[in-house]
């Protein structure tokens, strides 16, 4: 089996025992990186020298005896909307096409505290503001399994990077589904934590109460080792929880007996491919058969969901995105004639069709007279939507759900209707709006293309979410799998 | 119903000069989707609270100490335009 | 003809002296390079965010309960949404509908008379930048922006529209300036522009309930320039009424040049703020105790110190008032009681040669060259006679000017009274036999004759002889 395609607790594994050292790890990824990455479109930038070194760091670290961290000396991409001191990050928009920014994101000190080596930064839809990654500022990333398919967005560079084995691991971001729908569109395992439980300092903001950082690896247990490295306080971020952090290594326990699982029919019905229910029907009779207790049950508010991100998620990110201006960094439009104007014209010709488009839904939302009938009465059906997964989690430990109504589809497919692209996002945009974790895991696959099965919890639940996954991953080899390239 | 005019309004609080077409696009667009989001006015929501934050968390605060500044290079180097140690823009009015 | 009511009502920014910056840990102090004092956060670099610096928070509370108001129990930050080049973000973190403190009052003193102006509310928001320009803001090509001051901590104050006249609204700001200056929370510095102050001004026809439509003022950067401002403003819209038009609602600014208002272009004020709960921050729970904790760092304010010089020193109400119209004034004359216990004389100086003295060299009494201690030593020795009165105010000059203690310059200077009796009764009566005229004039009843007399004794003693023991020599001399 090729270095490349191996996870990162196996890598870490042959390190120890000096099998391999991770310099050559490095090397194996960076060659696939040379070999796929024409026809995958997975990066805007790549830091060979910079994962290099590090790598080579690792390896003084084993030849010297000292203990290394589980994920050191592991190929880690990073989506391009984090902040890496001296790396360029541009959000995948041509409006900071150039910005180097002066600072690490929190995320980003805390895996160079673990030592992984940076591969580069990956493509996103502009913003994060997409599920295709079509709406990058740059080109489009384009699905591993399928190429005319798209990777999911909007962290399909992070998502096709680990799933085509140009990196282990990546980090992505997940605002309303934007790791969890590309995560199964490519076939890997990706998890949206708790809304507070990583911190979001060096997150380019979309959507400030909905964004939040997550990982993208080939299996569970990569999974539990990447949360261990990101979660926790940051005293950067206000809204990062003090929740105690536990070590998600000890989660990873294949034993499911008596575990409550819900299964909102809202989810099972609303324009569900026929084949993709087969396969989450499918994957529920394994979890059953492996001692779970399955039930239907309800999210009655579930269909409001839709409208409701769409219009708190614009409203937060109109004013977000205020500060791209042309003054302090990115891009400037020359020859404007005052101040006003040069505003105007900078983000006019920096931000793309999708990114204007939510401005100026958000702005309209905002404005006077429509505050009261949009946004405000998104923030109380956000609450009823809030109310349902309560009550739910009451009777549940975990619901569950296909992550995407259906597989990857293909280029060009729906970025003619915005609202048709909006409802790819159906089943995943409900955990944002209600803060939970929300997993997606490899379950089957349907005409070579993959299907996720979405996991949900409450809030902090990731190690029974990890639990429940470890034990689905333990019996079945879905994971196993990769694309041919 | 958006009009044109409220999108052009709107598009200079954003700071978004528009094209002609992208004006009639835009109109559309936002009409479509705010039209599918009808749905959420028959919602009963007089008594319920509104959720800003999902968080239970309240006070955070920070020490009043001064940190580490970044140093006048790092502050400029990403800058479109600048005047010794300033930011340059063109006339405000 | 018409008469027209004056209704204005402030709203007051005061920059807080803070170490750090209201959401990061930039530092606040003035100079420094342009765009030095910055961090990622405070200059609204892609990916930061806000963090409250809890020190801010209990400054408001403070500034608050000194004026009287109502702490919420539960407040929030809100993003004002509008794009100008001096502000990173492009939006201001501020307080909408939930501000820290509401419903306060503020007691002035109008002609004797006490009348309480109401205050709205109170929140805590950020600084912007500052724009350079050359020249003007119409004529100069390019502005320059520096981002030192954003992020600096700033409360602003509304008052309820229950000022009455420009003078009013000028005694309401620098009675709102002592009162903030007491909490030691800010400067103050309305010419630094730690205090600044906007104001809405409108006129009605005496009687009438309804307001009349207001104007915004801007940019008056002085007590002086805000009371010609609005002095100036009241008569144009009343001209405006008289001839027929109408008042527009309308943001103006003050040019202090022509000394007149001038409407901003409509451009500028078509604002939208677009308010909406900052996602960023949490809310905030003020629980009592915290209130009560804080309760406990407010000082005496200036009322009650007046009232209690008028109590306990039984100065006169103007005094006190005096006194205690800034903390500095009145700490020092407490630390002047301290070393010498006599209210009334150490009042009288303090509001007579040394407030002349501080006037004339443009100096505020916290960089009085005379200490309280060295201002006690002079009253020492006046009352030890070594000194007189009129030798005392020369003494206190010198001591004035170059810092010295009443002792020191009076041996210097040789100033110490000449209370020899053998020496003054020969110059007594070298005077005597000198001005036999005004002997006479005395002996037959004109007291006039004797200051005369006296003074010749003085000029001849360069003002140091003891003008009561001269008296005494006279009255011997020539009418026993």
């Amino acid at each position: 089996m090729s270095l490349y395609y191996l996870t990162a607790h196996e890598l870490h594994d042959l390190l120890l025992k000096k099998e391999i050292s991770a310099v050559e790890v490095n090397e194996a990824v960076f060659n696939r990186i040379e070999s796929v990455e024409d026809g995958v479109k997975a990066y805007l930038t790549l830091t060979r020298d910079q994962a290099m070194r590090t790598a080579q760091s690792v390896d003084d670290m084993i030849n010297a005896g000292r203990p290394i961290p589980p994920l050191a000396g592991i190929p880690v991409a990073i989506k391009d909307n984090i902040c890496t001191e001296g790396v360029r990050t541009t959000a995948a928009s041509k409006i900071i096409y150039n910005f180097i920014p002066p600072y690490d994101a929190t995320v980003v000190k805390k895996l160079a505290g673990q030592h992984i080596a940076m591969t580069g930064k990956t493509n996103l839809d502009e913003f994060a503001m997409g599920s295709s990654t079509e709406n990058s500022g740059f080109f489009a990333t384009h699905n591993p399994w399928n190429r005319d398919c798209v990777p999911g967005g909007s962290s399909g560079g992070s998502a096709a990077a680990v799933a085509a084995g140009e990196a282990i691991c990546a980090i992505g971001s997940d605002t309303g589904g934007s790791i969890r729908q590309p995560a199964a569109f490519c076939g890997v395992v990706g998890i949206k934590p708790t809304y507070g439980a990583v911190s979001r300092y060096g997150l380019i903001a979309f959507a400030s109460s909905l964004d939040q950082i997550g990982p993208f690896t080939r299996d569970v247990t990569d999974c539990a080792l990447m949360l261990n490295a990101i979660c926790g306080h940051d005293p950067l971020d206000a809204t990062s929880s003090t929740y105690e952090v536990q070590d998600f290594r000890r989660c990873l326990v294949n034993d499911i007996k008596g575990l409550k699982i819900g299964v909102p029919r809202e989810y099972m019905s609303e324009g569900i491919d026929a084949e993709v229910r087969q396969v989450i029907e499918k994957t529920m009779s394994l979890l059953e058969m492996n001692g779970a207790r399955i039930e239907e049950t309800s999210l009655p508010h579930l269909g409001y969901s839709l409208p409701v991100y769409y219009l708190i998620a614009p409203a937060e990110a109109s004013s977000n995105l205020a500060r791209y201006d042309g003054v302090r960094y990115g891009f400037r439009s020359e020859g404007a004639q005052d101040v006003v104007d040069m505003f105007m014209k900078t983000r006019s010709q920096g931000f793309g069709a999708e990114v204007k488009r939510r401005i100026m839904l958000g702005t309209y939302v905002l404005s006077a007279g429509y505050y009261d009938a949009y946004y405000l009465k998104a923030l109380k059906v956000r609450t009823l939507i809030k109310e349902d997964f309560n009550k739910a989690f009451e009777k549940f430990d975990i619901l569950l759900s296909p992550t995407t109504p259906s597989p990857a589809f293909r280029f060009g497919e729906k970025t003619g209707d915005p609202l048709k692209m909006y409802l790819s996002d159906v089943f995943t945009i409900a955990v944002n709006l209600a803060g939970i974790p929300g997993l997606s895991i490899p379950c089957g696959f349907v005409n070579g293309l993959p299907v996720g099965l979405q996991l949900m919890g409450r809030p902090f639940s990731e190690g029974k979410l990890l639990q429940a996954a470890y034990t689905f991953e333990q019996n079945t080899d879905h994971h196993k799998k990769h694309p041919e390239l | 119903m958006i009009k044109k005019s409220d999108v052009e309004h709107v598009a200079l609080l954003a700071r978004l000069e528009l094209a002609d077409i992208e004006k009639e696009i835009y109109t559309k667009q936002l009409n479509d989707i705010l039209g599918h989001f009808e749905s959420l006015q028959q919602l009963e929501t007089t008594d319920v609270e509104p959720m800003a934050h999902v968080l239970s968390l309240f006070n955070v605060f920070r020490e009043d100490k001064v940190d580490r500044h970044l140093s006048s290079e790092s502050v400029l180097a990403n800058c479109p335009d600048r005047d010794e140690d300033c930011f340059k823009v063109p006339k405000i009015v | 003809m018409t008469q027209y009511e004056t209704v204005i009502g402030l709203e007051v920014h005061l920059e807080l002296k803070t170490n750090s910056k209201i959401f990061c840990s930039s530092s606040t102090s003035f100079g420094g390079k342009p765009n030095t004092h910055v961090c990622p956060v405070c200059l609204g670099l892609p990916g930061v965010l806000p963090v409250v610096n809890k020190k801010v928070v209990e400054d408001a509370i403070l500034v608050a309960l000194a004026l009287n108001c109502r702490i919420a129990e539960f407040s929030k930050f809100d993003r004002k949404n509008y794009y100008y080049p001096d502000m990173p973000k492009n939006y201001q973190i501020s307080q909408y509908d939930l501000p820290i403190a509401l419903d306060g009052r503020l007691e002035i003193e109008l002609d004797g008379k006490l009348k309480k102006i109401g205050i709205t509310r109170l929140h805590m928001e950020e600084d912007t930048g500052k724009l350079v320009h050359q020249g003007t803001i119409t004529t100069t090509p390019f502005s320059l922006v520096d981002y030192n001051r954003a992020g600096v901590p700033l409360l602003e104050i509304v008052s309820e529209p229950d000022l009455r006249s420009p003078e009013e609204a000028r005694i309401y700001l620098e009675k709102l300036k002592s009162v903030i200056q007491y909490t030691g929370v800010s400067d103050c510095r309305m010419e630094e522009g730690s205090l600044r102050c906007d104001a809405n001004v409108s006129v009605r026809q005496l009687g009438k309930e309804e307001f009349g439509t207001k104007a915004e003022i801007k940019n008056m950067n002085s007590f002086r320039s805000l009371q010609k401002a609005l002095t100036y403003e009241v008569s144009r819209q009343i001209e405006v009424l008289e001839e027929g038009g109408r008042i527009v609602q309308e943001t103006r600014t003050w040019d202090e040049g022509q000394g007149i208002t001038l409407p901003l272009r409509s451009k500028e004020q078509a604002h939208d703020y677009r308010y909406f709960p900052e996602p960023d921050l949490v809310p905030m729970i003020i629980e009592r105790e915290w209130v009560e904790s804080v309760r406990n760092r407010l000082p005496e304010l200036p009322d009650a110190r007046r009232e209690r010089y008028v109590r306990n020193y039984s100065l006169p109400d103007y005094d006190a008032g005096v006194l205690t119209s800034t903390k500095e004034m009145a700490d020092y004359f407490e630390a002047c009681l301290d070393a010498y216990p006599s209210p009334k004389t150490v009042s009288n100086w303090i509001m007579g040669d040394l407030s002349r003295l501080l006037n004339a060299n443009n100096l505020e009494i916290n960089d009085c060259p005379v200490s309280p201690v060295n201002l006690a030593s002079l009253f020492k020795i006046l009352d030890e006679g070594t000194i007189s009165g009129k030798i005392a105010k020369v003494v206190f000059e010198e001591m004035f000017a170059t810092g010295k203690d009443a002792g020191t310059i009076v041996k210097e200077k040789r100033l110490v009274q000449i209370s020899d009796e053998g020496s003054l009764s020969a110059i007594v009566e070298e005077v005597i036999a000198g001005n036999p005229k005004s002997v006479s004039d005395y002996r037959s009843g004109k007291d006039k004759a004797l200051g005369f007399l006296v003074g010749q004794v003085m000029k001849a003693t360069k003002g140091k002889a003891n003008p009561e023991l001269v008296n005494k020599l006279f009255k011997e001399k020539i009418l026993d």
